[in-house]
C-alpha cells in the first residue's frame, strides 16, 4: 500500500530518502513555476557565471504554463505539463542541489540517474486537474523574465498539492513499476 | 438562400470556445465516473477522483479544465443553402476563437510560426479549421480545443493492405504505448483508417473529436473500436500513467475508401480532458 506524506518545502535529503514510488504526497511551502524558456535561461544565466533568480538547494520547481488569473484569484488553470521537454536542463539543475521537479510523464536515463545519484525526487502531479490543483495555489509571484508571459520564473506558495512520486532516490520509476501488474499485452 | 450574418458565427465561436474549455461534456465525464468504478488501481482510483472534482470545481467556476487550453480545432458543415453575410467565415471564426480566449481567460498558445522566432500571436489564431460543404441552410460548428501533451503523441503509419487488420491493431497498440503517460490517460483514441495521408489524419482527428458514447455505424468497425479499446487497456498504462487498468475511455475509428494499394492509419490521441462543443446555427 502507498504511504501518504505532507511534506514542506525546502525538502531535506532525510525527507527525500523516505520517499517511495507510488507514494502520495501533499506538498506546502514555495515552490517554482518554470517551464521551456525559463529553463533555457536559467542555463543561460549559469553559462555566463551568474547566479539563479532563486536559490535551488532544496527546492521543487513546478513544470506549468497557467491560464491567465481571473480578477481577484492568484492564478488561473494551472496543471503541469509534459516533463520530457526539460530533459535537455534537470540534470545540472539537481547538481546545484534542487531537490526535484513536479510535472507529468517520463524522464529521460540522464535525469533518472541524476535524480538517483543525487537523491532527488520526482513527482507527477495529475495532467487535466488543473482548476483543482488551482486551488492549492495561495499566490503567484514572477521572480524574473516577466517577458516570458506564463512561462515566466514564478515563486507560488502552495497547500497541499496532491502529488504522487514517480522517481525515487533508489532508482525506481513508478511509470515502468506502476504499469506492470495490470499489464497484459 | 438563408442568410446567416458574419457577426453570428463570431459570437458562436467565441461562446463555444470558453464552453468547451470550461465544461467538460457530460458523456466524458460519465465515462470518468464508470472509470473509477472499473478501475483495479487504488492510485488510478485516485487519480480518476481528482479528475471529476476538477470538472465539478470548472464548471462551477467557469474556469478552465485544464490549463492547456489548446488550439482551437474547428469543424465547419456549411449548407450549400447559406450565404453568409457581413464578413469572411473564416475572419469570423478567427475573431470569434480571439474574444473567447481573450474574455473568457484562456491561454494563448498558438505561435505564429514554427521554426526561428516562435512568437506567440497573443490571440490563440489561426484556428484550426476544417470545412464541409453540405446539403441543406444550416451551419453546424463543432469547436474541440486540443492541447499538446496529446496531439505530440498522435503518429500516421502507411500500412500495406497485406499488414491488414493486425497491422493496424498493432499500429494503435503501438502509437498509444508509446505514447506513456504525456497525453494524461485516461485518454479517447481516434484511429482514421484509408484515405491517402491527409484525409487518414483528419479522419483520426474527427474520431477524437467524436463524443465517447458514439459508436461507428458500421458493425465491424464499432466491434473492431471495442477490441481496439480492449488491447490498449491491457497496457497497463492507467490514469496519469500511475499504471492501472483504464488506459482509454474509448476508441473512436472513422474510416473511408482508399487506393487498391494503401492501408494508412492514423492515430490522434484526445486526453482526459476530451472536450468539445457544439452549435447548429
Ligand atoms: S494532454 Fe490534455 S489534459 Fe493533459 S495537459 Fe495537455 S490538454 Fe491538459
Amino acid at each position: 500500500m502507498p504511504a501518504t506524506h505532507h511534506l514542506t518545502t525546502p525538502l531535506s535529503k532525510d525527507d527525500i530518502r523516505k520517499l517511495r514510488i507510488g507514494d502520495l504526497a501533499f506538498i506546502s511551502g514555495t515552490v517554482y513555476a518554470a517551464r521551456d524558456a525559463a529553463h533555457k535561461r536559467m542555463i543561460e544565466a549559469l553559462d555566463r557565471g551568474d547566479p539563479l533568480p532563486f536559490d535551488p538547494r532544496g527546492q521543487i520547481v513546478y513544470y506549468v504554463g497557467p491560464t491567465p488569473a481571473k480578477p481577484g484569484k492568484p492564478i488561473g488553470s494551472a496543471g503541469p505539463t509534459t516533463s520530457g521537454r526539460m530533459d535537455a536542463y534537470t540534470p545540472r539543475l539537481l547538481q546545484l542541489g534542487l531537490a526535484g521537479m513536479i510535472g507529468k510523464g517520463n524522464r529521460s536515463r540522464a535525469v533518472m540517474d541524476a535524480i538517483r545519484d543525487n537523491v532527488c525526487v520526482y513527482f507527477a502531479a495529475t495532467g487535466g486537474a488543473a482548476a483543482l490543483i488551482s486551488r492549492c495555489i495561495k499566490s503567484y509571484v514572477v521572480l524574473a523574465w516577466p517577458e516570458l508571459g506564463p512561462e515566466a520564473l514564478a515563486a507560488m506558495e502552495v497547500e497541499n498539492f496532491p502529488v504522487t512520486v514517480v522517481a525515487d532516490c533508489y532508482g525506481g520509476d513508478q511509470y515502468e513499476e506502476g504499469a506492470k501488474p495490470y499489464r497484459r499485452v | 438562400m438563408r442568410e446567416i450574418s458574419a457577426e453570428l458565427i463570431r459570437d458562436t465561436v467565441a461562446r463555444l470556445a470558453v464552453e468547451a474549455c470550461c465544461r467538460l461534456p457530460e458523456s466524458t465525464l460519465n465515462a470518468m465516473r464508470r472509470a473509477r468504478e472499473r478501475e483495479l488501481s487504488p492510485t488510478g482510483r485516485d487519480v480518476l477522483g481528482q479528475l471529476i472534482r476538477n470538472a465539478d470545481i470548472a464548471a462551477a467556476e467557469n474556469a478552465p479544465i485544464c490549463q492547456d487550453t489548446g488550439l482551437a480545432v474547428v469543424f465547419a458543415e456549411i449548407g450549400q443553402d447559406v450565404h453568409i453575410t457581413g464578413g469572411l467565415f473564416e475572419d469570423a471564426v478567427n475573431q470569434g476563437v480571439a474574444r473567447g480566449y481573450t474574455e473568457g481567460y484562456l491561454r494563448k498558445s498558438s505561435v505564429e510560426e514554427p521554426l526561428f522566432e516562435r512568437k506567440n500571436t497573443g490571440d490563440n489564431t489561426p484556428a484550426v479549421i476544417h470545412t464541409r460543404l453540405v446539403a441543406g441552410d444550416r451551419i453546424r460548428l463543432r469547436l474541440a480545443p486540443k492541447g499538446a501533451g496529446s496531439e505530440n503523441k498522435g503518429a500516421l503509419h502507411m500500412l500495406v493492405p497485406a499488414d491488414g487488420l493486425e497491422g493496424v491493431k498493432k499500429a494503435v497498440l503501438e502509437t498509444v504505448r508509446h505514447a506513456g503517460a504525456s497525453p494524461c490517460p485516461p485518454m479517447v483514441v481516434g484511429v482514421g483508417i484509408g484515405g491517402n495521408m491527409e484525409l487518414a489524419c483528419l479522419c483520426a482527428k474527427k474520431a477524437c473529436a467524436r463524443d465517447v458514447e458514439s459508436r461507428n455505424p458500421d458493425p465491424r468497425y464499432a466491434r473492431l473500436e471495442d477490441e481496439l479499446l480492449e488491447l490498449v487497456n491491457g497496457l497497463g498504462t492507467g490514469p496519469a500513467g500511475l499504471g492501472g487498468s483504464v488506459t482509454a475511455f474509448k476508441v473512436n475509428v472513422e474510416f473511408c475508401a482508399t487506393h487498391i494499394a494503401c492501408l494508412p492509419v492514423a492515430v490522434n490521441i484526445n486526453c482526459n480532458a476530451a472536450r468539445h462543443a457544439e452549435a447548429v446555427l
